[in-house]
């Protein structure tokens, strides 16, 4: 399996999901796992699976490697010294140009051979996905599996270069497609790599049926390739069923999550005004960070509701669940939303959650108020309507609970299990043919 | 001879409007008079009008073999006076030929019974009143919304002066017995009661233009040999339909009134079957044994109770607080708010928030609302105006305040005195400058 990122370093809900299912094939069982993200902290959560950084992967050994597959191979690594001294400019290149063959690329690595990597989203992303890649081959020779899984964007390189490299199939998980990002702006260059991942793969794991549309339709995939599983929920740990004591009176209305135009930050801070018209004793929090966090924070004091809106930046981990057991509502107004796994976690925390039509996770629940996420009118009433009528948010509370615990990561990884299967299936068939 | 006895009732819920917290004080038009209109208007051409003609050509045809029964609510009434006054007129026309009976029931085909009998008697009173006014005829036998019935509710109606009451003829009360007899309340032997023959009602009801019934396609003949072999012995049959089966849930293309037509041409010459009413039905039928129902019994769903209206916590802690503002409401003497609560009362509005899947014939009413608890929102927003509402009839401003109000007012209008007096000073300097 390829991802960019696996908990505890995560910025949103991919590590998470990713996290889950591998848990989730643990579970199973049957299935040997081996995680690559492009830099390996030490402190992963890893029970059951071994997870690779990519950082860690000399790719100086590849030479020895490289003489069998020299004619196939189009990118080469060499680390070999490029200075010949006592040359002129002209027979430099002539002597460099004989060398390495048309289209070499050229790698910084370390002493040891290992390509670095930051592991995260910085202004060197497309480089180090480049890089992912190239590491990812690497490691496709050097160990004996089945079947690639890569998810999401940044990895399809990878799992397209360990496909080549291996000859094994290769599965894509879209957790997200630039569309829902970018809310119109797409980004070609992704758009690009997304979708040569779609093409190569045998099989595409949609993490809803709204994403599985986008993917058929903004794609062009055959429908065929591509199958819905949707994503679980986490269950609780002891530690964290331990109640919360709340310091204020009022009531917690929370949004949780980047403060992107994807997530539709504007819409809850819009609803809270509303609501706040017409209650006092109400404060909302907005747990995230993002680019829209400067201008969330100026909208909600042109709205003058600053006195009962909070912004408390990005929450990790035990803080992001003692947010969510301290609200007493919890919204995702999203845009664009695949899935959504944090209404799931607020669920689990005992908490009614409101979200809106466009999201995934809408499909999949049965116990959460939907809205459309533009209509902020329906919103602030479905929060008015859960923070005024106690039998409502009981109900959600209660029936919500056990409905998103029977999501489980075992049933998804079963899914995953049966693309899998399927795919082999298909791999063999086609190769028994020729 | 065996006797039929036809049942036919009218009733269109008020569609809510949707009614948003900010609403709550500050707009109490509470229903959407738009769709309401445009669905009356509709169903009267596609239903009603052409209904009432063929029972009034039926009854000029056949004379005094003719013979059936109408529950017409009160509010639904008055809808058609607003809208399609030529409907009342047919009614009205309908109830003068004698071979009508009006049945007794809730003004607003609501769960009074439910909640108390204060409460039913209200609603009994303003529907007795809106027949007399219409037919002359006093009501003796009363059906509920959705033939809602238990040995209490039974209690009441005869407390009440009914003589008898319609339920349903369901399996798990009746067991061995046959709906085809005459039955007593255990509490108030006098009260008799008429039970549905589900099987036959049904089948016109819900499944006559269903081309995947065995049944399909149902004839006057076929159904006519239904009645005279119904399995069970019987004295009577009790067939109960609302009136929109003909031409609403099934359209005139289906046939449904050529059938009637036929069907009670067969029955008007067999000389096997007699049409009649209800209430000549009582008088001439010995009850056979007393009927014990502990439970709320309806023809709702699979179960046949009352958890269609009164099933969850939400329908629940809308009724309590519908019904416990009876007293403050009554007190008022307010008209509108008067009107605004009996129509709140109304059964469906409760229905919209169950969880059921609405089982037959009701799935032909569809819920406006996406969801149960979209449906609770909305009402318990039209609720708690209501509430302000009534509440604010008693609470006037305190004498206090109406004097420091008062006060106000002086101190403004002496302020105001003293600007006008400057500026006429001020005026008459500038001419004196001239």
């Amino acid at each position: 399996m390829f991802g960019w990122e696996f908990p505890p370093h995560i910025s949103g809900g991919l590590g998470t999901a990713c996290c889950g299912l591998t848990r989730g094939l643990t579970e199973v069982g049957g299935v040997s796992l081996l995680f690559v993200v492009p830099r390996a902290w030490g402190d992963e959560e890893t029970a059951g699976i071994s997870l690779m950084g990519a950082n860690q992967i000399p790719v100086v050994y590849t030479r020895s490697v490289e003489k069998e597959t020299w004619e196939t191979v189009t990118e080469q690594i060499r680390v070999n010294s490029p200075l010949l001294p006592y040359q002129s400019p002209e027979e430099f290149w002539a002597l460099k140009s004989r060398s390495y063959p048309k289209g070499t690329r050229f790698v910084e690595v370390t002493e040891a051979g290992t390509i670095p990597f930051t592991g995260s989203y910085g202004p060197t992303l497309f480089e180090e996905i480049r890089r992912y890649a190239l590491v990812a081959g690497q490691i496709a020779i050097s160990n004996d599996f089945e079947v690639i899984h890569a998810h999401d964007w940044m990895a399809y390189p990878a799992g397209i270069e360990a496909s080549r490299r291996s000859g094994k199939p290769l599965v894509i998980h879209v957790h997200a497609t630039e569309f829902d990002r970018s809310g119109g702006n797409i980004n070609s260059i992704v758009y690009n790599i997304e979708r040569e991942g779609m093409e190569a793969a045998g099989r595409i794991i949609a993490v809803s049926n709204l994403t599985r549309h986008t993917i058929i339709e903004k794609y062009r995939i055959p429908p065929r390739k591509v199958v819905t599983v949707y994503n679980a929920a986490e269950p609780l740990t002891e530690e964290e069923k331990k109640g919360i004591k709340k310091g204020i009176t009022e009531k917690i209305v929370t949004f949780m999550g980047r403060i992107t135009y994807q997530k539709g930050p504007e819409y809850f801070v819009e609803a809270a005004a509303l609501v706040l018209s017409r209650m006092e004793n109400v404060r909302f929090v907005m747990a995230g960070s993002g680019d829209m966090m400067e201008a969330m924070i100026g909208h909600a004091a042109r709205l003058g509701i600053t006195g009962h809106f909070h912004f408390t930046g990005f929450l990790r981990g035990d803080d992001a669940y003692r947010m969510l057991r301290m609200s007493d509502v919890f919204v995702m107004p999203s845009v664009s939303e695949p899935f959504g796994i944090v209404p799931l976690e607020a669920m689990l925390a005992n908490v009614p959650v409101i979200i809106s039509r466009q999201s995934g996770v809408a499909e999949v629940l049965r116990y959460a108020i939907k809205t459309d996420f533009w209509d902020t009118y329906a919103l602030a009433d479905a929060i008015y309507g859960l923070l005024n009528y106690p039998v409502l948010a009981h109900l959600f509370t209660e029936r919500g609970k056990v409905e998103a615990g029977n999501l489980k990561w075992k049933n998804a990884a079963e899914e995953v299990l049966k693309v899998y299967r399927s795919l082999l299936e298909e791999t063999f068939t086609k190769t028994d043919r020729t | 001879m065996k006797s039929l006895c036809l049942i036919f009732r009218v009733h269109q819920p008020l569609p809510l409007r949707k009614y948003r917290f900010f609403d709550i004080g500050a707009d109490h038009g509470y229903y959407d008079d738009y769709t309401l209109e445009n669905h009356m208007k509709k169903l009267a051409v596609e239903c009603y009008l052409p209904a009432t003609d063929l029972l009034l050509n039926q009854v000029s045809r056949y004379g005094g073999a003719m013979k059936a029964a109408i529950y017409l609510s009160g509010s639904t009434l008055e809808l058609f006076n607003r809208y399609t006054p030529g409907v009342t007129a047919r009614f009205r026309e309908l109830a003068s030929t004698g071979q009508i009976e009006f049945l007794g029931g809730t003004w607003s085909h609501s769960l009074a019974c439910l909640a108390s009998e204060q409460a039913l008697a209200l609603q009994a009173g303003n529907h007795q009143a809106a027949i007399r006014d219409l037919t002359g005829q006093t009501t003796e036998v009363f059906l509920n919304p959705g033939l809602l019935y238990s040995d209490e509710i039974g209690q009441m109606a005869a407390n009440l002066g009914y003589k008898g009451i319609i339920t349903e003829g369901a399996r798990h009360i009746l067991g061995w017995k046959s709906p085809g007899f005459l039955y007593c309340n255990p509490l108030q032997p006098r009260l008799k009661v008429l039970m549905r023959h589900y099987k036959l009602s049904e089948d016109l009801e819900c499944r006559f233009s269903d081309p995947h019934w065995e049944g399909f396609p149902l004839t006057a003949d076929k159904y006519f040999g239904w009645l005279l072999n119904g399995g069970q012995p019987a004295e009577s049959i009790h067939l109960c339909l609302d009136l929109e089966t003909f031409g609403h849930y099934h359209p005139a293309s289906s046939g449904i009134f050529r059938f009637l037509d036929h069907l009670l041409y067969l029955i008007n010459h067999s000389g096997e079957i007699s049409l009649s009413t209800p209430s000549e039905i009582l008088n001439s039928l010995q009850p056979v044994s007393m009927i014990n129902v502990p439970n709320p019994l309806s023809q709702a769903g699979e179960e046949r109770d009352a958890s269609l209206w009164i099933g969850n916590d939400l329908q629940n802690e809308a009724l309590n607080l519908l019904y416990g503002i009876a007293d403050m409401v009554t007190a008022t003497q307010d008209p509108r708010i008067l009107c605004d609560w009996h129509q709140l009362q109304d059964s469906d509005h409760f229905r919209f928030m169950s969880e059921n899947t609405p089982a037959p014939p009701l799935h032909h009413r569809k819920s406006p609302y996406n969801s149960p608890y979209e449906a609770f929102l909305n009402y318990m927003n039209i609720l708690n105006d209501l509430t302000i509402r009534v509440k604010s009839h008693f609470s006037g401003p305190s004498p206090e305040e109406i004097i420091r109000n008062l006060k106000n007012r002086v101190n403004d209008l002496e302020k105001e005195i003293e600007k006008s007096k400057e500026e006429i000073h001020r005026l008459r300097k500038r001419k004196k400058g001239h």
